[in-house]
């Protein structure tokens, strides 16, 4: 078994895929947390603490749910809201929950404003320019995912957490998969439930998020 | 082909950032004449672009975006080149090919849309610059032509490899002296044109983009022609204003300068017969279609 865990970086400019040190994808019901497989129980247990624990913690909703293709994914968008209105209910004064968008995949160079929205080209932009802590990729195809969240872990300490509707995310540091509609407000129900009972990172706006 | 497909999520409507918002609401998506008069009042599909100042290719895109008859489901593929630069702005699906490999990737791409969306219109547009048409990928080029692969092929003609710094191409003028062809081209202008007429393709225009409206035309005509009868190739010249020693304001003037009656952009056509005879047909349908409109305009 591998000793490689999927940590906060800055791990380094190249960080390896996760998958190519051993951590593999989690099996229906269950989720990874670190490239550990968890029942998916403890692993909403875990990113709703990691949520809350964070001092931005910021939702990335990407095209497969921004845009309403079909009437599923016009249902996911409202479960990610309703998430995000959850998350700034629950959350401490000084915490500045965020909502994100990646429309699309362009590099569409200089035009794009990071503060904005997310590219995941260059998602470390949207990171250091938001000092952004903890993040939650949905709605993302895979490859795009798995690109973000590689340069993610390899440029900045943010947490990241991968709501994947296929098989989940090596590359996050906790990854969900088949989210469907339940999941994500399930995930919310547990933010509320440990609502007051973490305390929060709450460090100055110059090391957090560094890198 | 409307904007039903092109929606956003009512729940994250607010957290768009405006562009796209503006591109839901007023971009000419499935709109039956969108034309180059559609530029200024509605959103257009290219966003700020990263090419010099005054450039004509920056004008031929904004020209050809605005006439794609079906933007909503056209896949343009492009190559190395200038183009390259713009394809990331654009607001139509769109592939970046090898060097060359640009209509080779349009023929297993047109063939594989007609396969999975037998149903539904699907417009394929290859935009290169002439180095990627004419000498890295004349092969893929002529043979997508030899095998009457249906889809349209423009060429950006700038006579030059212009973002590498000036070396001379196939398209470049006879005697023509650019800053990394010291020596000045030894051979004639290579008659694409006239090879893509022999070659097959059923539309053939070779001129500038100084005049928006044959641009219009002209790009409408050549999508149309691929979609239902074979090949279409369009040659317009977008000077490099930059390698041929011009200022930013010059562009315009040196199209039109290229485009007199004895110069090499005069305007050139071929049309085939059978492509003439869909014309024709287009025409008429027109014809029929805008006088039910002004009957209905009438009645109202």
């Amino acid at each position: 078994m591998t000793q490689y865990r999927v940590l906060p970086g800055p791990e380094h400019f190249l960080p390896p895929a996760a998958a190519s040190m051993g951590i593999y994808l989690p099996n229906p019901g269950e989720a990874h947390i670190n490239g550990v497989i968890v029942p998916e129980e403890k692993a909403y247990e875990e990113a709703a603490r990691q949520f809350l624990m964070a001092q931005v913690p910021t939702i990335f909703p990407g095209p497969l749910v921004l845009w309403a293709w079909n009437e599923k994914a016009a249902k996911k968008a409202a479960a990610v809201r309703s998430l995000y209105e959850t998350l700034k209910e629950c959350v401490q004064p000084g915490q500045k929950p965020m909502l994100i968008p990646m429309p699309d995949y362009r590099p569409k160079y200089p035009k794009i404003n990071p503060e904005v929205e997310i590219n995941p080209n260059h998602p470390n932009l949207t990171i250091w320019h938001n000092k952004i802590d903890c993040c939650m990729f949905i709605g993302v195809h895979c490859h795009q995912a798995n690109l973000s969240l590689k340069i993610i872990r390899g440029g900045t300490s943010c947490y990241t957490v991968a709501m994947c509707a296929q098989a989940g995310h090596e590359d996050a540091m906790l990854s969900f998969r088949d989210a469907s509609v339940e999941k994500i407000l399930k995930l919310g129900e547990w933010i509320r439930k440990l609502k007051g009972t973490v305390k929060p990172r709450l460090t100055s706006a110059k090391t957090s998020a560094s890198n | 082909m409307s904007k039903e497909r092109i929606k956003i999520s009512p729940d994250l409507y607010d957290i768009m950032p405006s562009d796209y918002q503006d591109l839901v609401q007023s971009a000419t998506y499935g709109k039956e004449d969108r034309g180059w008069k559609d530029i200024g009042t509605s959103k257009e599909l290219i966003e700020q672009h990263s090419l010099c100042a005054g450039c004509p290719e920056s004008m031929a895109f904004r020209y050809i975006l605005a006439s794609l008859p079906n933007p909503e489901d056209t896949v343009m593929v492009g190559s190395t080149g200038c183009t390259s630069l713009v394809f990331p702005m654009v607001a139509v699906h769109n592939i970046h090919s090898l060097f060359g490999n640009q209509n080779a990737i349009a023929s297993g791409l047109k063939r594989a849309l007609s396969v999975r969306f037998p149903d539904r219109v699907k417009d394929v547009v290859v935009l290169a610059g002439d180095g990627a048409t004419v000498d890295i990928g004349l092969d893929m080029t002529l043979q997508a032509w030899f095998r009457q692969e249906k889809f349209t092929t423009i060429c950006f003609d700038n006579e030059l490899y212009a973002n590498t710094g000036g070396q001379e191409s196939g398209l470049m003028q006879k005697g023509f002296v650019a800053k990394m062809a010291p020596v000045g081209k030894l051979f004639d202008k290579v008659r694409l044109p006239e090879i893509a007429r022999e070659s097959g393709c059923h539309y053939v225009v070779n001129c500038t983009v100084s005049k928006p409206s044959l641009v219009e035309k002209v790009i409408r005509n050549s999508v149309l022609i691929a979609r239902e009868i074979g090949p279409t190739y369009i040659q317009l010249y977008t000077p490099c204003i930059l390698e041929i020693g011009k200022n930013s304001m010059e562009g315009l003037q040196e199209m039109r300068d290229s485009e007199k009656p004895t110069e090499r952009f005069a305007y050139k056509e071929y049309v085939s017969e059978p492509a003439k005879q869909f014309l024709a047909e287009l025409a008429a349908k027109d014809k029929e279609r805008k006088a039910a409109a002004k009957q209905l305009a009438g009645k109202a």
